[in-house]
């Protein structure tokens, strides 16, 4: 009998069942999106493909009843678990008047739902880490126990605003968690190229703060490590730099053509360790997750994007005029 | 009523509110136990205490950055950066994060942050510690810049500025600091903002300007009345978003316009001020707009030679203003 390793970190079966859940859900909203751009109904699509470990993972150790989420634009993993519908996500992705992200303003990727304390996101990469060291502070000030997380890729952690939010972060002992999102690649240009050190993580030393690095294949691993700096986090003992190591199955974005920077052999050895498969293998090998069980979960989910699908479709747009609402609250 | 300097009403604006609001605090260089470099912040790190009155690491994008994420969560950061100068690093947060936030998330958050910091020259501070930043700002909907020209306008309009639902961008100009001094009420007041000051009502000619130079202006159509030349003052305080209705008034009445700023000329402020006058009192005006400004060079020279000759001064309005009252 395969060893359970989730119990000992304090997951039920179902706890683990929901994560699964979570992932697939994740990377059939992401298929489903890029059928939508290649059929041409929506301009543009940036994956979660292969991050879903590392994102489900991650959001699962937070408590998402409280702490605040500065996600990245690959996230899809992260907000559905604080709560982002489907619909929602589908609203984006179609630029609709009723997308909560930003009513169609942004183009998809860009998160934000006050509601679920999802903090509004730009494209300049790397600028939401300063934010989630001032969200942390105002929570310090305002004697409050969240934390804030925060995540980005292995290209992004070279911005300034990477250094000096985790500096900031750092000096104050903030309770920040910065998550890479490492998958060896900035569009096109490998992590050689981007950095000097041999991991993300070694950066974490120069701030001061507690720094690893885990395999975000593994979903377990990723909320164990995530888990821990929460609790550091709470504690007072301030920032943790999280480094999953991932891989990107897709190219870049919809706009990206990967075939001329990176091989196809790459790619096919990345996904052997697909998160969706392992973790799957994992739960099947201990019992949990049954033939009849996952093909519950592929039925639930497909009527739920495909409902969300015709239901983004069919919206509205706002109105043109619309665009010169709230530039100014007063 | 208190005769304060303009960097008195600075700190006064400051303590009032960090007393009437507890999500009001302070993020900067040196602001904490040295009270700032110019003293503005000096006596609240012990009065409020290190907590709400934080000394930042050296890094103005994380100032900006930190703020505006606390901003978002509902606090009332007032953050300084240390010389106007030193705002560029945090450009990206200000042009991309801050302005946009509101409208980016369809109203859903908000960013409440005020951005102090001194600007203008005339104080031997050479290419970086003298320059008018207003200009990089000027034309990016979702902020608000402010430059007071009175210790009353300081208080009201910075005040104003950290009630205010967006982000705001409020100049100071560091040569004003001791040199300003006026009557500022020790009563809760504030001013609009985006709302221009009549400072003189005259019939022969309109100067319209913002910070220092009102003063200098004041200098010099007190000489010209002498003269029996009438002058009318616009002060205009916000210069972004622009009072356009009271600049088209100003501009109106005399028919006559000297729009005078301490920037570079080509793209200031003082260049849409001028672009709304042409497009609504073409046929009021009696003599093309004329701008003063500083040459179109990259900053002020240290050396006293070359600082004067850049720096505005009462002597260089007034003689534009006389050359436009004889046109």
């Amino acid at each position: 009998m395969p060893k359970n390793r989730h119990q000992s970190l304090g997951l039920t079966d179902q706890d683990v069942l929901n994560m699964y859940e979570t992932m697939l859900l994740a990377r059939k909203v992401d298929e489903r999106m890029w059928l939508l751009n290649r059929a041409g109904k929506i301009p543009f699509v940036i994956s979660c493909q292969g991050h879903e470990g590392a994102q489900v993972g991650a959001a699962f150790a937070l408590d998402k009843t409280k702490d605040y989420i500065l996600p990245y634009y690959r996230d899809v993993g992260v907000v559905l678990h604080f709560g982002m519908t489907v619909k929602e996500l589908m609203l984006s992705a179609f630029a609709k008047a009723e997308d909560p992200n930003s009513g169609g303003r942004q183009m998809p990727g860009h998160f934000g739902q006050k509601k679920n304390r999802i903090v509004t996101g730009s494209s300049p990469v790397t600028t939401q880490v300063p934010h989630a060291a001032g969200i942390a502070l105002a929570g310090k000030i305002d004697k409050k126990d969240f934390v804030t997380f925060v995540s980005f890729g292995e290209g992004s952690s070279n911005q300034g605003d990477f250094h000096e939010g985790a500096n900031f972060a750092g000096v104050h002992k903030l309770p920040v968690i910065l998550m890479c999102e490492n998958n060896q690649y900035a569009i096109s240009v490998p992590i050689q190229k981007q950095l000097a050190c041999e991991k993300v993580s070694d950066r974490a030393a120069g701030y001061g703060m507690h720094g690893v690095t885990v395999d975000g294949n593994d979903p377990l691993e990723v909320y164990k490590v995530v888990k821990e700096a929460r609790e550091r986090a709470v504690r007072g003992e301030g920032p943790t730099l999280v480094e999953t190591l991932v891989h990107r199955l897709t190219p870049h974005s919809s706009d990206d053509d990967d075939r001329s920077y990176r091989t196809k052999e790459e790619i096919e050895e990345a996904k052997k360790k697909d998160p969706i498969y392992t973790f799957a293998s994992y739960l099947k090998e201990i019992g949990l997750l049954t033939e009849e069980l996952e093909q519950n979960m592929q039925t639930k989910i497909a009527s739920i994007i495909d409902e969300a699908t015709d239901y983004a479709e069919n919206a509205p747009y706002a109105a043109p005029e619309h665009a010169l609402k709230h530039v100014y609250g007063n | 009523m208190p005769i304060m300097s303009y960097i008195e009403a600075v700190t006064a604006a400051l303590r009032e509110e960090m007393e009437r609001d507890e999500k009001v605090f302070l993020l900067g260089e040196d602001v904490g136990k040295k009270g700032g470099v110019f003293k503005a912040t000096q006596g609240l790190y012990e009065q409020f205490g290190e907590e709400r009155v934080i000394d930042a690491p050296l890094a103005e994008s994380a100032i900006a950055g930190v703020g505006i994420g606390a901003a978002m969560y509902g606090m009332r950061p007032v953050c300084e950066i240390q010389f106007a100068d030193f705002i560029m690093p945090a450009v990206n947060q200000i042009i991309s994060e801050a302005a946009k936030i509101r409208y980016r998330s369809n109203n859903d958050w908000n960013c409440p942050i005020t951005i102090r910091a001194p600007f203008g020259g005339g104080v031997h501070g050479a290419l970086y510690h003298s320059q008018s930043v207003e200009a990089v700002f000027a034309n990016q909907p979702g902020l608000k810049i402010v430059i007071p020209s009175t210790p009353y306008d300081v208080k009201g309009l910075l005040k104003a500025a950290i009630r205010d639902d967006d982000p705001v961008l409020f100049f100071e100009h560091k040569r004003a600091y001791r040199l300003i001094k006026g009557e500022v009420p020790a009563d809760d007041y504030v001013l609009p903002i985006g709302k221009a000051d009549v400072k003189l009502e005259g019939d022969d000619i309109t100067v319209i300007t913002y910070g220092l130079c009102v003063h200098f202006a004041l200098q010099a159509a007190e000489r010209l009345e002498k003269d029996g030349i009438s002058v009318h003052l616009l002060d205009l305080r916000t210069v972004y978003p622009l009072d356009q209705e009271a600049i088209i008034e100003a501009a109106s009445k005399t028919g006559k316009v000297l729009l005078v700023t301490e920037d570079n000329k080509e793209g200031s402020v003082m260049s849409e001020v001028s672009a709304i006058i042409a497009e609504h009192c073409l046929f009021d005006l009696d003599a093309p707009i004329k701008r003063l400004a500083g040459p179109d060079v990259p900053a002020m020279p240290f050396a006293p030679t070359m600082e004067k000759f850049f720096m505005m001064n009462a002597e260089k309005i007034e003689k534009a203003m006389r050359e436009l009252a004889e046109f």
